[in-house]
C-alpha cells in the first residue's frame, strides 16, 4: 500500500520534470527517427530476397524501431540516478522513511510515459512512409505494451547499475557497450531467415528480440497469441527480477557511503 | 513522545565508539563517542576531514559504521532505522534540492513522503515557506534559487514533518555573512520555541561559539574534547595579552620589567609583539603599562583577548585549527 503511494509521489515527481523539459523527448527520438528513414530506405529492396517474410521493408522496420527506441530509453534512464546521486537527492530521501521500491517504480512508471510518446510518433511516422499492418489498433496497442515491457526491465538494471558505479562515464560505457549489440542481433532490421545461424541463436535469447517478434505478431492478419503471451510473460518476469535488482543496489550504494 | 531515555537524563543522540574505514584505508571515525542532552543545539567542531559528515552520515541511517554503536532518540541506527528515519529531519552537507521543481513541490514531496496530505501539509508548507522568506519564490523551479535560497530551502524540508531531532551538516557553509547571521536566528529560535535537539557540525569556530550550548570537538575521527563552550575556554589558563610596542625592543629591558610581574605567566617579546597570560585580562593590562612606563618603553597598542575555542583545539589537538583545516584541502 506504502509502495503503491510512494511510487505514486515518485511518478509524479519524475512527470512533473519531464513536463517542464519536453524537449528530452524530442531529442530521443533523433536517433531512431533517423534509423527509421535510413535504413528505411537503404534496406529497401532486402524485401526481394527469398525468405524474407514480408513484401514492405517500412512495415517490417517500423516495429523494429518502436522496439529499438524503448530498449534505448530504458538503457539510458539510469543516468537521472547519477543526476539524483550528484545534487543529493537520492541522499535526501533515503534518510526519509520512503519506500525505496518507489525511487525506481517511479522512473519506470515515468519511462512507460515517454515509451508510450516516442511509440506514437515514430508509428505515426511509420505510416507517413507508406508501412500498413492488418493488425488494426489492436495490434498497435499490443505492439506499445510490448516496448513498455522492454524498458522497463533496462530501465531498472541500467539503474542498478548507475547506483552501483556511481559515475557517468562508467553507466555510458555499460550502456553503449550493450545496447547495439542488442538492436543488431535481434530481428529489428533483417528477418530471421536472412540471419546467420549464430545470430539467429542470440537472437533467440535476446528480450529485445522477444519484444520485435511478438510486435510484429501482433500487427500481423492473424496473430499468434500465445506467442506473443509467451513473450510478453517473459519480458514481465524480467522486469521484476530487475526491479529487483534495483531495488537491492540501494543497499549497494548505502555501504559504499 | 520523549527522547530515548538513558540513565536518569533524557539522551536524544548517543554514539558509542563509531569506527568507520573508507577504501584505500582511510580511516574517517577511529573510535568517535559523544551524547546530546534532548532540547540542546550540540555542535561538532572540526576542521575539513575530521569525520563530521561521516558521524552524520551514520547517525541518520545513510551509512552504517564499521563496528560501534549508536542511538537517536532511543532508536538504535542499525537495528531499527525505519524508526529513526521517523524521527529525524536531516540537512545535508550538500544540498538535496530537487532542481526541476518548485520550492513549494520540494516541499510537498518531502512531507508526502512521510505520510502527510492534505490540509495539513499544505498549511506547514505554507508556513515554512514564509517562515523562510521563500514564499515569493515558492512557485518558482528551484535551478533559479541562488546558493541561500537552496539552503533555505534544504532546511525548510529538514523540519516539513516536525522531527525530534534536526541533523544540520554544515548549514551556513559557503553563505554570505548576512545570510549566515540570519540563520543562526533561525537556528535558535528552533531550539528555543519548538523544543527541537539540533545536531549541528561546523568548522566555524565562531559558529560553535555562538550557537551551541554543548560542543564535541573532532580531530581525526575522534572526539577530543566535549563540553560547553564557556567550560571549555575556562578551562584553559587564562587570558592572552597583547602589547604592540612603538619600537622593537632589543635589550631585555621589556622581558625583565614584565617578568616581575607575578599576574603573568609565557611572557614572550619578538621585536615590537609582546605576549602574556593572566588568569584576568584585565586586572593585569593597568599592572603591564604601569610597568612598561617604569621601563621607558612606549606602547602603541593593547589587546586583551578571551580564550577562543582556538585555543581549545590547539590545546586538545596539538595543532593550529586553521592548519588542520588547509591541510585537509
Ligand atoms: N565516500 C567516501 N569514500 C572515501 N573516503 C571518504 C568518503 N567520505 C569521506 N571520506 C574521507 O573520510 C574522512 C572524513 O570525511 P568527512 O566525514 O566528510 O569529514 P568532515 O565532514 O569533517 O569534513 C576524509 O578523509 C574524507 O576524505
Ligand atoms: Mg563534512
Amino acid at each position: 500500500m506504502l509502495a503503491i503511494q510512494h511510487s505514486w509521489y515518485m511518478t509524479m515527481r519524475h512527470l512533473r520534470a519531464l513536463a517542464r523539459q519536453p524537449w528530452y523527448i524530442a531529442f530521443s527520438l533523433l536517433q531512431p527517427i533517423i534509423y527509421l528513414l535510413l535504413f528505411g530506405q537503404l534496406f529497401k529492396r532486402v524485401v526481394e530476397l527469398p525468405g524474407f517474410s514480408t513484401t514492405s521493408y517500412i512495415a517490417f522496420l517500423t516495429p523494429g524501431i518502436v522496439i529499438m527506441s524503448a530498449l534505448f530509453g530504458g538503457g539510458w534512464s539510469g543516468m537521472s540516478i547519477i543526476v539524483d546521486l550528484d545534487r543529493g537527492v537520492l541522499d535526501r530521501f533515503l534518510v526519509t522513511p520512503v519506500n525505496r521500491g518507489a525511487l525506481i517504480t517511479g522512473r519506470i512508471l515515468q519511462l512507460a510515459v515517454v515509451t508510450i510518446v516516442q511509440a506514437a510518433i515514430i508509428f505515426g511516422l511509420g505510416l507517413i512512409l507508406g508501412a500498413r499492418f492488418s493488425g488494426g489498433v489492436l495490434g498497435a496497442v499490443i505492439l506499445v505494451l510490448l516496448a513498455i515491457l522492454l524498458a522497463a526491465p533496462f530501465g531498472a538494471l541500467s539503474s542498478a547499475m548507475a547506483l552501483m558505479a556511481r559515475k557517468e562515464e562508467s553507466v555510458i560505457g555499460a550502456v553503449n557497450f550493450l545496447l547495439l549489440p542488442l538492436s543488431f542481433l535481434s530481428t529489428v532490421f533483417m528477418d530471421q531467415s536472412l540471419m546467420p545461424g549464430w545470430i539467429r541463436t542470440v537472437a533467440r535469447l535476446n528480450p529485445a528480440n522477444w519484444a520485435v517478434q511478438a510486435g510484429r505478431e501482433a500487427l500481423s492478419a492473424n496473430p499468434d497469441w500465445a506467442f506473443i503471451l509467451v513473450r510478453g510473460g517473459l519480458l514481465l518476469a524480467l522486469t521484476i527480477v530487475c526491479g529487483w535488482l534495483a531495488t537491492r543496489a540501494f543497499r549497494s550504494y548505502q555501504a559504499s557511503i | 513522545m520523549k527522547g530515548g531515555t538513558i540513565g536518569a537524563s533524557t539522551t536524544a543522540i548517543e554514539a558509542k565508539n563509531l569506527v568507520k574505514t573508507y577504501p584505500g584505508n582511510v580511516k574517517a571515525l577511529d573510535g568517535l563517542s559523544f551524547s546530546v542532552p534532548a532540547g540542546t543545539i550540540f555542535g561538532l567542531l572540526g576542521p575539513n576531514g575530521a569525520g563530521k559528515s561521516t558521524t552524520v552520515k551514520i547517525l541518520t541511517t545513510l551509512s552504517r559504521p564499521d563496528s560501534g554503536e549508536a542511538s537517536v532518540a532511543g532508536f538504535n541506527v542499525l537495528r531499527s532505522p525505519d524508526r529513526v528515519r521517523r524521527m529525524i529531519g536531516v540537512v545535508a552537507q550538500k544540498s538535496g534540492v530537487d532542481w526541476e521543481l518548485t520550492g513549494r513541490e520540494n516541499l510537498t514531496l518531502q512531507g508526502q513522503v512521510y505520510g502527510m496530505s492534505g490540509a495539513t501539509l499544505k498549511n506547514r508548507v505554507t508556513e515554512l515557506l514564509a517562515q523562510f522568506g521563500l514564499a515569493d519564490a515558492a512557485d518558482r523551479v528551484t535551478s533559479t534559487y541562488s546558493g541561500g535560497m537552496k539552503r533555505r530551502l534544504d532546511i525548510a524540508m529538514g523540519l516539513v514533518h516536525r522531527p525530534r531531532v534536526l541533523f544540520l551538516d554544515e548549514p551556513t557553509t559557503g553563505l554570505d555573512p548576512e545570510v549566515r547571521a540570519a540563520l543562526w536566528t533561525e537556528i535558535e529560535r528552533l531550539a528555543r520555541e519548538e523544543g527541537l535537539t539540533i545536531l549541528l557540525t561546523t568548522h566555524y569556530l565562531e559558529e560553535a561559539d555562538a550557537l551551541c550550548e554543548r560542543v564535541a570537538i573532532v580531530d581525526r575521527g575522534r572526539v577530543v574534547v566535549e563540553g560547553a563552550p564557556e567550560e571549555l575556554k575556562a578551562q584553559l589558563r587564562g587570558d592572552a595579552i597583547q602589547v604592540e610596542l612603538a619600537a622593537p625592543e632589543m635589550n631585555g629591558r621589556v622581558h625583565d620589567a614584565l617578568n616581575r610581574l607575578e599576574l603573568l605567566r609565557e611572557v614572550t617579546v619578538d621585536g615590537r609583539h609582546l605576549r602574556a597570560r593572566a588568569d584576568s585580562g584585565a586586572r593585569a593590562v593597568p599592572a603591564v603599562l604601569a610597568a612598561l612606563e617604569e621601563a621607558g618603553v612606549q606602547v602603541a597598542a593593547v589587546t586583551v583577548a578571551r580564550p577562543s575555542l582556538d585555543d581549545v583545539y590547539f590545546r586538545y589537538a596539538g595543532r593550529a585549527f586553521a592548519e588542520a583545516d588547509k591541510e585537509a584541502k
